[in-house]
Parts: structure tokens; sequence; C-alpha cells
């Protein structure tokens, strides 16, 4: 039976394994993609976008926490940077299509996130929380002072206008399906970033920076790149939220929207890639039904009481637990 | 009248003297910030809420029970002190030794909770309480009218400060609890209570914030949120100082109540921001603060 041994057929067997796998997950993903491209025929499409929306946002946040390590408590302002700079260039100049308009949003807050990042960096942990929430700060008072962004009014009635100058986006299935194509387009961007070289130097990054340093690894340009890269995810998700809404207010600038997105990220799972998404569909539903009902005053308490139940006893988020549970009993 | 800088000489001192109070606050605030950061490696996130809840049960107390301003100066930071030390028994132990971000978390989620809870009973209109009687009124300085209480409210904040600065820097109290951060087991093994020293920290610093409360109760407006704002401008102040630097929490509050109140009087759309601005300029400077020592 020396067939057994034979290192090409073994080699084989572990193709099959693979390419099994591989279109098991093919499967998935197709239903998956099936049911969202299903969903505004059950759901109301409006909140739908909001949950893309926030999921987006969650996703950005979490490349830089979940899976470099790095806390921003100040991703607020690039959510807001975002939305105010779409909503104010879509607003004043009509020839303006729309995708230009978010394109522009997300290059404000790619701009801002390297500020913030080069201004942060050397900071670790707990400083570069702080850091970061004091520098949104300071953007958050600059959008209150700022004339552009109506102060407290907020901006209203930003025109969705038409992509490419041809698909007409007040149509709420138009618009629908276009931020569903943006946000799988990011989603993949950052699946891809994540197993790339690039993504498990910044998980080394996390897991141990001086040995990181040690490997010769010049770890502040890496983790400079990735907050750039989260800060534009994040302001593309601000513009999308603007278009969708037609509205742009201080409310995504204050540092609560930071508290959410971290409360997102942690209740589906940080460092996970589906964790965010899960999350920020959890999240924003609470709020909706809390909204709703008899609690709708009780909405902060509550959330508040999500944050620290997930830290004391489920740290590694619902994704995470699953996961966990799977590896456990399914083998 | 005199001018200085084209400002009259009278409000130009009257914004001094009300950057010094809040200075007062900023430093009585970020002072048990650093105190709780610099000693337990907590970034107490419910800071702001326990600074609101100081004010809020002077004012509860004296609505419902009539207790006066004296005796709430004391009762109410020990009893906002206690509930510290049950957050940090029941909660914050849990995550002892895990990464600090996790008691940022936890905190930022039982802050939610405090003011959440509060704004349904209290709403956010603002209690009032009314200045004890004793400082009702005012001097004329010649160039500026100061009233009592304020000066009291200066006063009072410099002497806890310093008296808190000297047990931790100069005590054998405050040689054990640097110590107790510094090696936790070793001196466990010396026989000390480290959980107790920290719980016991962790609700000095916490009353500390909720003296500062009291204080705040006759010249602020009350409200459940009025911890919320005040928070992200006490950490600011604290990463100025340098995180986990005792004096310097203390020098950099004042300053920055100063700077506040000159930028209210010669550009005052900048007055809300201006503090973090510093911060930026301080950062890009001296990135472990102005009083920190380089991690």
């Amino acid at each position: 039976m020396n067939q057994t041994f034979n290192p090409a057929s073994i080699h084989q067997a572990i193709v099959e394994q693979q390419k099994a796998q591989d279109r098991k997950k093919m499967i998935v993903n197709g239903v998956l993609l099936l049911l969202l491209m299903a969903a505004p025929f059950v759901m109301y499409p409006v909140f739908l976008m909001k949950i893309l929306c926030f999921a987006l946002f969650a996703v950005a946040f979490n490349l830089l926490f979940g899976f470099t390590g790095l806390l921003s408590f100040g991703h607020a302002a690039f959510l807001a940077s975002g939305g105010y700079t779409t909503g104010y260039l879509l607003s004043n100049f009509s020839g303006l299509t729309t995708e230009l308009g978010i394109l522009a949003g997300t290059a404000t807050a790619t701009a801002m996130g390297l500020v913030f990042a080069l201004l942060s960096i050397r900071r670790q942990g707990i400083y570069f929380a702080m850091v970061t929430l004091a520098l949104a700060q300071l953007v958050f008072f600059f959008f209150v002072q700022s004339e552009f962004t109506g102060g407290e009014d907020g901006m209203h009635g930003i025109p969705r206008g038409e992509l490419f100058g041809l698909i007409n986006l007040e149509d709420n299935l138009n618009m629908y399906y276009f931020v569903l194509a943006v946000f799988i387009a990011c989603y993949l961007l950052v699946q891809r970033i994540v197993s790339s070289p690039y993504g498990q130097i910044l998980k080394a990054i996390k897991q141990n920076e001086p040995r990181a340093v040690s490997l010769g690894y010049n770890v502040d340009r890496y983790k400079i790149l990735a907050f750039v890269i989260s800060a534009a995810l994040a302001g593309l998700a601000g513009s999308m939220k603007s278009v969708v809404f037609q509205l742009a207010s201080l409310n995504d600038a204050h540092w609560h929207m930071s508290g959410e997105v971290i409360l997102m990220t942690l209740v589906g799972g940080m460092g996970t890639l589906l964790g965010p998404v899960v999350g920020a569909t959890f999240v924003v539903n609470v709020e909706y039904q809390l909204s709703q009902g008899p609690l709708r005053d009780w909405v902060d308490p509550i959330l508040g009481g999500i944050f620290v139940l997930t830290v004391l006893a489920f740290r590694s988020g619902i994704v995470g637990e699953l996961q966990k549970f799977m590896r456990k009993n399914l083998g | 009248m005199t001018m200085i800088f084209g400002v009259p000489l009278a409000v130009l001192s009257g914004q001094l003297l009300i950057g010094i109070i809040n200075g007062a606050f900023y430093a009585l605030l970020s002072l048990g910030l650093a105190v709780i950061f610099g000693l337990l490696k907590i970034i107490n996130f419910a800071h702001g809420a326990m600074y609101m809840l100081g004010a809020l049960v002077t004012v509860v107390l004296f609505d419902l029970l009539g207790v006066n301003y004296w005796v709430a100066l004391f009762v109410a930071p020990v009893l906002v002190g206690a509930f510290g030390i049950l957050i940090e028994y029941f909660l914050l132990r849990r995550i002892a030794g895990q990464d600090h971000i996790y008691s940022l978390l936890l905190t930022f989620g039982v802050a939610l909770i405090i003011q959440g809870v509060l704004t349904n009973i209290y709403g956010v209109s603002g209690l009032r309480y009314s200045m004890p009687d004793l400082f009702k009124g005012g001097i004329n300085l010649g160039f500026m009218f100061l009233p009592y209480y304020r000066a009291w409210v200066i006063v009072v904040a410099l002497l806890v400060c310093f008296g808190t600065w000297f047990i931790i820097e100069k005590t054998k109290l405050g040689s054990y609890l640097r110590a107790g951060t510094e090696d936790s087991q070793l001196m466990q093994g010396f026989g000390i209570n480290v959980p107790l020293l920290v719980s016991l920290t962790y609700g000095f610093g916490v009353m500390l914030a909720a003296f500062a409360g009291v204080l705040a109760a006759p010249i602020y407006s009350v409200t459940p949120v009025m911890g919320s704002n005040i928070l992200i401008v006490v950490f600011a102040v604290v990463v100025i100082g340098g995180m986990g630097s005792i004096g310097g929490a203390i020098i950099t509050g004042i300053l920055m109540g100063i700077i506040e109140g000159l930028t209210k009087t010669f550009y005052p759309p900048a007055s809300s921001a201006v503090i973090f601005l510093v911060m930026v300029v301080v950062l890009m400077i001296r990135p472990a603060g102005l009083f920190g020592k380089e991690a």
C-alpha cells in the first residue's frame, strides 16, 4: 500500500477539499446576495439602506479596531465630514452627478483621516483613543460654527440626483441597489485587505507590536495606512447616508456616534469580517424597535446595558461567540 | 474706561474670572481622572456622570429632606463615592488586568445607563438650586465685581487639589498606592490589601468628581446631561497635562480655563474649540503632554 503515502495524491486530496470548501462558500455567498437583492421587496428600502450605511461604517471601524488593535474614539468625524461635504456639493452645484459628490465626501474624510493619523499614531492604547476623541471634538465644533453645515439645524433637502447622470436615485429601489453595490465592493475590499500580506502585518501589530518592530516592519506606516483606509470607508458611509436620507446633521459628528460604532463592532464581534455587519444590523434594529414601543425613552440606558453586558460577558460578540460554539461542537 | 487690547478692563477681568472658575472645575475633574488613570490605569468614562450625580444628589437631598449646602458638601461626595466603589467592585474588578480599552468601554456603558435613566426621571431642562445665604452678594474690587461664591469655589477647589496632590505624592498612604500600582503582587506579599486599596482609590477619584458637582450646583444648571460635554474637555485637559500626572492635571486645568476665558473675550467663536486646539499643538511638540513622562 505504498500508494497512500504518495505525496502527489495527498496534495490532490487537499486541493479537492479546498475546492469543496470554496464551492460551499460560493453557494452561501450566492444565497446571501440573492437575499440582499430581494430584501427591498419585503422591507422598507430606506431602513435597509440605513443598516447598510451603518454596517459599512462599522466595517471601516473594525478594520482599525478589530484587526489593527487601534481604538479610535473619533470616527464620527469621518462619517460627518463625508456627509457634510457630499451634502454641500450636491446642494450647491446642480451639475454634479451623485457619484462625484460621494467621491468628494470620501476624499475629504480620507484627507482628514491622514491628519488624524499623523497626529495620533505615536500614542498607544487609551492615549490613542483620547487623542482621536479630542481631534473629533475639534471637528465637531468646527461644524457647529460653520455656516455651510446649517449649525444645529443641520443640512436638509440634499438632492439625491442621478448616478452617472443616468440613473435616477430619487427612486428608492435604484438607490438601494447602488448602496448595496458600494457596500459589497467595500466589504470585499476589506476582506481582501485583511487576508493580504499587509493584513497579516496589521494583525501582527495588534498581537505584539514590539515584535513586529523587531522583525523590521515600519509599524507606524502600516498603522497610518490602516487608519486612512478606515477613515475613507467611514467617510464613504457618511456620504452615502447623507444622500439616502437627504440630510446631514450634527448627530453624526457628536462623540456619541463614535461610541455607537464601537458598540456595533463589539456586539457583532470585533476582528471578524461579518461581525460589524451583524452588530450594525442588531443595533439599528434595537434602536428602531425600541423607538416604536413603550420603551422609546429608554434607548440610551438599554444600549448602555448592552455595552456593559458585552464587555463583561460576550467580548467576542455575536459572530465571535457563534464561531467559538461551532468550533467546539462541530469540530 | 480702561481698555486692554481694545477690550474694556471690566469685561476682560470678568471673563478671566469665569475662566479661572471653569479652570477650577477642570482641575478638580481632571485630577480625579488622573488619580484613577495614574494609579489604576482605568479610563473613567463615567467621570462626567459622577460629577452630574454629585450636583443632582445635592439638589435632590435639598428638595426632599431639606439638607443644606454645607452638609451636602460632605454627604453627596460620600454617597456618590460609595456608588463608585460598588461599580468598581461589581463591574470593573471583573476586567482588571485586561486591556485598558475595556475599562473605557465598560465605564462608557455605565455612563450611558446613569445618564439615560436620570434623564427619564428629571428631564433635561435643569433643576434649580439656590445659593446658600452666606454667599449671596460679592465685593467690588474697583475694576470688577467678585461674587463671594465664585471666590469660595476657587479657594476650596485649589485647597482640595493641593491636598490630593500632597496625599498621593508625599504621604505614606500615597506611597502604598503608587507602589501597589507598580507591582501589586509584591505589595500583596508585604501584607497590604491591594484590592481594597484599588476600590478606595476609585471611590476617591469619583468623590472628587462629585465634590466638583456639589460646587457646581448653585452656579451651573443642574441637568442629567451636564457631565457629558464637560467630560470630553476634561479628557483633553488630562491629555495636555500628561496622562496620569497629578500635578500636571491641576495646573493644566486652571491654565485651560484661563485660556478659554481669554478666547471668549477676544475671539468668541473659537472658545469651545480652543482647548482641543491647544491639545493638538501640545501633542505635536510634546507627545507625552506638558508634564508627562515619555512612555
